[in-house]
């Protein structure tokens, strides 16, 4: 299973999903209304390594976590 | 050095034990940058959710950085609510000569301001609301829509 974590001011519970890439990912939470507002503004990290495109395998115990606009200071 | 301190930060005690960690290191300049809440918008002060693995390593990257100009970087910030005129940041950057601190702690700040992953929020009417307005996305933000 991959954890699928939402940080910040994204007021979800984690998820646990078996899913083998980020564009199964990015399929499910499309579908999630909570997440519209989201998704196009949210940074995408696995295993705490920020990453730029879907093109990343995942495998059982990853964990992915949704970062949304920051503001440290 | 990255120092992460429940509620308002000790400015003057901070300040004083970098000085006091770095006053025979051989650095001419030692300037800190301190972000202090200000009274405005009827907040009565501002909270902090910080995700501590990515900031570590985005903050270890800036101090190789540092280390390619000979200088350092030390900072600390809050987690939870920091009220009206306490600070809640402090970046300081040693160098061997003040320009090169000077020019680093402009860039360190920007980038902090845009990548490092802490959300703030207003404290206001016994609430607590994201500062959506003025928080900046992750550069490569947007894969997963």
């Amino acid at each position: 299973m991959v954890r699928v974590e939402f940080l910040g001011p994204i007021q979800k519970d984690a998820l646990e999903l078996d899913i083998a890439n980020l564009n199964e990912l990015a399929k499910i939470l499309q579908d999630d209304a909570e997440l519209t507002e989201w998704l196009s503004n949210s940074a995408v990290a696995v295993n705490d390594t920020l990453v730029a495109s879907l093109e990343c395998e995942l495998k059982d115990g990853d964990k992915v976590s949704l970062l949304p606009p920051v503001c440290g200071g | 050095m990255l120092e992460l301190h429940d509620g308002g930060l000790d400015v003057p005690e901070i300040l004083k034990s970098w000085y006091i960690q770095e006053e025979k290191s051989n650095y001419g300049a030692y300037i800190p940058f301190i972000g202090t809440i200000r009274d405005e918008d009827g907040i009565d002060g501002l909270s902090f959710d910080v995700y501590e693995p990515i900031l570590e390593s985005w903050f270890k990257a800036w101090q190789v950085k540092a280390k390619e100009k000979g200088a350092i970087i030390k900072m600390a910030h809050s987690k939870g609510d920091v009220m009206l005129h306490e600070s809640s940041y402090i970046a300081a950057v040693f160098s061997p000569k003040r320009r090169v601190a000077l020019e680093f702690i402009d860039e360190f700040v920007e980038d902090f301001k845009a990548s490092a992953p802490i959300w703030k929020y207003d404290l206001k009417n016994q609430e607590r609301i994201y500062a959506a307005d003025r928080s900046t996305a992750i550069k490569g933000s947007g894969i997963l829509s």
